[in-house]
Formats: structure tokens, C-alpha cells, sequence
């Protein structure tokens, strides 16, 4: 039997099932034989265990997992819940009882409200069976031990559960609740774990049977047959070489090269994308250093350090630096401290450095120094540029202060419909798809009730991407994406095929990319741009190039 | 009773870490504090659970209240929380 849900990356794989254990049954509504003041005592000592036992778990765990074991730990001793638990314990019931109405009463309304808050009411029903066991004497509920690797099936996993996961056994996660924001989703991102969520028939799988986990499509097979089993096999074994070997740079089948490379926050995840096959950093986001600098500026020499510990993890290889990218729904108090009503269309990016130059001049003078001692290829570009006179202006004052080669983001429409006068300009452009969305079909990228509108596959926001690929392509000079579309490996074939000539992603991502790639010739890209191009709306333009490429296949 | 009305400027609005880095200074801080979004009903500050089930997003208006010596200075505190982005960090 096959069940669908929401995959969760590209990956696959196969095993028996182990069930998490079901939760424990609702305490009785029985009247307390111990007495009030004795069941308020209870109570308080086991909201405390479960909160610092909670703690202890997310100092182990670390990380985003850190921040959401000590949200649970506080909700265990929130003020409000304690005084609804004592109300319901002054009503004679047992501490087991009260606890369990209060969190209930509360995990329902947390419900009620869908959404994200929605998915929160996982997070305070863990908590509540954690405290519940604690009373009761018996084991918190968790993720369950086998000797061998198995397929976790839950309704869905709580943050404490995750985060102690140990991946060596966990072969995948299926969930039968849980949407693509839960914790799991969340968390199989981040550890590249295998998972399908939001199974419905999940539940009914029975521990120790054989299932096959595919990601990439979102199903579930359950009883599958031998040759399900070795076809999920043989992907699994490529996709592990994929993983292994050492990366080739990216290259579609007729062999034309696409440099793949990594998009980074910070210099200390520099040597790990190197490691894991990236041909050199194709985004560089420079916000960590002036938020972590406190109130002010860093300095050029603190820059510079920073700069050359980057360049020195890709020698000989490009480094493509992104200036500083604040404004006000990315505050520096020192950049731009005002108030505005749609800071995404504010004093921003390019805009907000002009206006302070002299940071904008140090962080260049900074970054040729550091380039000057070191062997890697430095490229820097600006954001948020909107006008030809923009990138007139910072190509002069770069290339006054020393550096060699010097671009532009192209995030808003203006500048991607003007792409022929911005390549006679810059040396190179980077297209930031993120943004270019956003600008491109006037949707909010931060807001929740326009997040359908940001979708990359947009035929509006593709042709802006091949305006900028056809004018690169005039002009003799490169085009990179470094926008999350090009994380995703069919658009990131379609890109190619608009003339993108480089491809930036987070370095996870690049594996995947990296194969999807090798299938194409720049012909077959090509076509798959023109598909792209002629639908009416984001999911027609996925499906019609899906399509072409599964008849493809059959051909 | 003191007062401040803030724009909220976490781009995730107040949930999850932002909404857990207030609560712990609300917690923290001297004086009872309370939280209302726009002109809905005042929360304890101080609970996390009060505080996420406001629902507040990125760019809505919330009122903090206090009283009492160093009011003032919790609520510039707090107010200094709210506008700040922690999910860009």
C-alpha cells in the first residue's frame, strides 16, 4: 500500500518500523486522597523536575533544538498554568488530573488557532505526558530503543524527542499530523534526515514491517515488493556515493560547466562547505559581523580578520562577498535607526550604505586587504541595487578602493528589466530570487498570508531571470543565482537554461543540485526554460516542466 | 500605570525564541508586567504560554503595562526586545 504526505528533502529509505510509544492514558477525574496542600506540593516538585530535566536536554542538544527545549521548560512553570492548576487542585482533584486539564485546556486553544501556534500544541502535550509520568513514577514517553536501524512512525515527534535522536538508528521519520513548519520537518531539514510528515494512514502501520520512505515524492509504501525494496536500495547506495565521493565540479551531461557554490553566514562554516564539494562560496553574508559587533561598526582590522579566515578555506577558488544587507526589518541602529511602514521597500541594502559611506568604504577597504593576502578569487557585490546610476556608483567606489571584480544583486525588477546597461557596468550580476519574488509580485516575503505568492517557479519572476541571463550572456559576462530557488533541483536546471552561469545554495543542498544537473544537456535546459516561460502561474510551470521531464524519461 | 506601545520588529513576530528571550525578561524584571496585542485583552508577560497564544506578528502593535519604582526603566528594557530582529542573528 502506498500513503502520501509531504517529503522532506530528496532522500530515501528502507527498514522496519518502530512505533513511538502511544501516550499515556488521561488521569482518572477521581477526588484526591492526599489533600490539597499535598498534591500542590507534588505538583510543584514535578513541574520543576520536568522543566530542569527539559533544560539539561537542550544544553545537550544545542543549537535551534536548545531554544525550543527551554521555551517547553518554561512553559512546565508558566505563571498562568500555575495558577490554573491550583484552582483545579483547590477543587480536590489529583495533581495527575489537574495537570493534565490545565495543559489540555490550554494545548486547545494553541490549537484552535492553526497555523503555526497550532503545531506549538505538540509541544505542550509533550510536556504535559512528561509531567504527568513524572507524577505517576513511570518513564517519560520517548523515542523507543532498538539494536538495530529502524523507520520511526509517530503522530508526530515533540522537540525533546528529536533532539535526542540518535541518527544512526533513525533511517527516516514518518508522521501522521504535522505539516512542513513542524519540528520534524524542521529538524529532518537541518540533519538531513529522511522524512515524510502529514502521513494520514501512518498510524496504521504496525511495528517490525518492511516500508520504503521516499522523500522526493512524499510516499510511504508499505508491504513493498522485492523490487520496491531494491529500487529503493539502489537509489539509496547512489545517493550515499553522491554524498561520498569526491564532489565533481557541477556540469550538465553535454559538459558544460555550472560552478556550484555555497551560500554561507559566517566564516566558520567556510571549511565545511568546502569539505562537503562546494567550488567556492557564491554568497557571502556579511550581517553576523556588524550584529555581533554590538552598537557600533567593527573595525577594518576586525573585518579584515574575519575576511582572510573565509578566504584562506577556498585558495584559488571564488568568493563572491556580499556588502553589509540591513535596513529596518533588519535594524543596525547605527545604519538605520528610523522607523518605517515597509522597511522592505525602505533605506535598505545599497541604499542605506550610500547614506553612511564611510562603513561602506571600510568594509571594501577591509575586504582588499584581506584579498591582498590571500589566494582565493574575491568578488564583491551589493544589495538591493535599483538603478543603473546605483551600480555605477558602487562599481566606482569598489574599484577605487581596490577590488577587482565588482557586481550587483539583482533583486528588484528595475534593474533585471535594465540588465543590458547594469552588464556594461558590472562585472558580474547575482540574482537573489528570494527578494526579486518578493519585489517581482509585490508579496510580502516575511508575512504568512501572502506566502503562497512566493514562489520561485513564477513565470514573471523567470523571465526577469532571463533578461538578466540574456543581457550576461551579450555581454560576455556572468550571472549566479543565489536565491533558495536554486537549492531546488529541477528549477535549478531551469535557471540554467535562462543563462544562469553559476548557482549558489546552502551546502546541503549542493548533492542533490549537482545530480539533477548531470541529467540535462544545455538544449534540454533550455526547453525546460521555454515550458517554464510560456505557463500562467507558479504551479502550472512546475508541473509542465515535471512532465516534460518524465515523458522524457519514457522517450 | 506606565505604558509603551511597540511595533514588533522579529520577523517571525512573537513567537518561539523571540517570544521566549521576552518572557524570560519579563520574567526577570522587578515588576508585574502585561502584554496586549492592539486593543485585545492584557496577558501576564511573564507566560509564555499567555504570550504565544496572542498570535503577534512581525509589524503588529502591542502595549506593555507596569507599575510601580522602575517601571519606566523594565519597560524600556522590554520595549528594546521587541524591536529588535533576534531571528536574523
Amino acid at each position: 500500500m502506498r500513503m502520501t504526505g509531504t517529503g522532506i528533502g530528496q532522500g530515501v529509505a528502507t527498514g522496519p518500523v518502530a512505533r513511538m510509544p502511544e501516550p499515556l492514558a488521561t488521569p482518572a477525574d477521581v477526588p484526591s486522597t492526599l489533600g490539597v496542600e499535598a498534591e500542590k506540593t507534588r505538583t510543584l516538585e514535578s513541574l520543576g523536575r520536568v522543566a530542569r530535566a527539559l533544560e539539561e536536554r537542550g544544553a545537550k542538544a544545542g543549537g535551534t533544538a536548545r531554544d525550543v527545549l527551554e521555551a517547553q521548560a518554561m512553559m512546565a512553570e508558566d505563571p498562568t498554568l500555575a495558577d490554573s492548576i491550583d484552582d483545579l487542585l483547590g477543587q480536590g482533584k489529583t495533581a495527575e488530573r489537574a495537570v493534565s486539564e490545565a495543559f489540555a485546556a490550554f494545548r486547545d486553544q494553541l490549537a484552535a488557532m492553526g497555523g503555526y501556534l497550532g503545531e506549538r500544541a505538540a509541544d505542550l502535550d509533550d510536556v504535559a505526558q512528561r509531567v504527568i509520568a513524572d507524577l505517576l513514577g513511570v518513564p517519560a514517553p520517548g523515542v523507543p530503543e532498538r539494536d538495530e536501524p529502524f523507520v520511526l512512525v509517530a503522530r508526530d515527534l515533540a522537540p525533546a524527542d528529536t533532539a535526542l535522536l540518535d541518527l544512526d538508528k533513525v533511517l527516516a521519520l514518518v508522521t501522521s499530523d504535522g505539516g512542513p513548519t513542524s519540528h520534524t520537518a524542521i529538524l529532518a531539514r537541518e540533519k538531513s534526515i529522511v522524512a515524510v510528515v502529514g502521513v494520514l494512514d501512518a498510524l496504521s502501520l504496525t511495528d517490525g514491517e518492511t516500508v520504503v520512505v521516499d522523500a522526493a515524492v512524499g510516499a510511504v509504501v508499505s508491504e513493498p515488493t522485492e523490487e520496491e525494496v531494491t529500487a529503493a536500495r539502489t537509489r539509496i547506495a547512489e545517493r550515499a556515493a553522491l554524498v561520498d565521493a569526491p564532489a565533481t565540479p557541477g556540469a550538465l551531461a553535454d559538459g558544460t560547466a555550472i560552478p556550484l557554490l555555497a551560500n554561507l553566514g559566517s566564516s566558520k562554516a567556510a571549511k565545511a562547505a568546502a569539505d562537503g564539494g562546494a567550488e567556492g562560496v557564491g554568497l557571502f553574508r556579511t550581517e553576523f559581523l556588524f550584529l555581533d559587533a554590538g552598537g557600533s561598526a567593527p573595525t577594518i582590522d576586525e573585518q579584515r580578520a574575519h575576511y582572510i579566515e573565509l578566504l584562506e578555506a577556498f585558495p584559488g577558488k571564488k568568493v563572491v562577498v556580499r556588502l553589509l544587507d540591513a535596513g529596518a526589518d533588519k535594524p543596525l541602529e547605527f545604519l538605520n535607526d528610523a522607523h518605517e511602514e515597509n522597511p522592505a521597500l525602505g533605506l535598505r541594502g545599497l541604499r542605506a550604505l550610500r547614506v553612511s559611506e564611510d562603513i561602506l568604504r571600510e568594509q571594501l577597504t577591509a575586504l582588499a586587504e584581506a584579498d591582498k593576502v590571500t589566494s582565493a578569487d574575491l568578488w564583491v557585490m551589493a544589495p538591493m541595487v535599483s538603478t543603473v546610476e546605483e551600480t555605477t556608483y558602487f562599481v566606482t567606489l569598489a574599484k577605487e578602493l581596490g577590488l577587482k571584480t565588482v557586481g550587483v544583486m539583482v533583486e528588484v525588477p528595475s534593474i533585471a528589466l535594465l540588465a543590458d546597461k547594469v552588464m556594461a557596468e558590472a562585472d558580474f550580476a547575482s540574482i537573489g530570487t528570494n527578494d526579486l519574488t518578493q519585489y517581482t509580485l509585490a508579496a510580502d516575503r516575511l508575512l504568512g498570508s501572502v506566502a503562497a505568492f512566493q514562489d520561485p517557479w513564477h513565470p514573471a519572476v523567470l523571465r526577469l531571470v532571463g533578461e538578466v541571463g540574456a543581457a550576461g550572456a551579450r555581454a560576455g559576462k556572468p550571472v549566479g543565482i543565489c536565491g533558495e530557488a536554486a537549492a531546488d533541483p529541477l528549477l535549478a536546471v531551469v535557471l540554467v537554461g535562462l543563462g544562469a552561469t553559476t548557482l549558489s545554495m546552502s551546502p546541503s543542498a549542493l548533492a542533490d543540485v549537482r545530480a539533477s544537473l548531470s541529467r540535462y544537456t544545455l538544449d534540454e535546459a533550455r526547453r525546460f526554460a521555454d515550458i517554464a516561460l510560456a505557463a500562467s502561474g507558479a504551479a502550472e510551470a512546475r508541473a509542465a516542466v515535471t512532465a516534460a521531464v518524465a515523458s522524457r524519461k519514457e522517450n | 500605570m506606565v505604558t509603551r506601545t511597540v511595533r514588533i520588529g522579529s520577523s517571525h513576530g512573537l513567537h518561539a525564541r523571540p517570544a521566549k528571550l521576552f518572557t524570560q525578561a519579563a520574567a526577570a524584571a522587578p515588576n508585574p508586567v502585561t502584554i496586549a496585542k492592539g486593543d485585545g485583552k492584557a496577558v501576564n508577560a511573564a507566560s509564555i504560554l499567555g504570550v504565544i497564544s496572542l498570535g503577534v506578528e512581525f509589524g503588529d502593535y502591542v502595549t506593555l503595562s507596569s507599575e510601580g519604582d522602575g517601571a519606566d526603566a523594565t519597560l524600556d528594557e522590554l520595549t528594546e526586545l521587541l524591536v529588535t530582529d533576534h531571528d536574523q542573528a
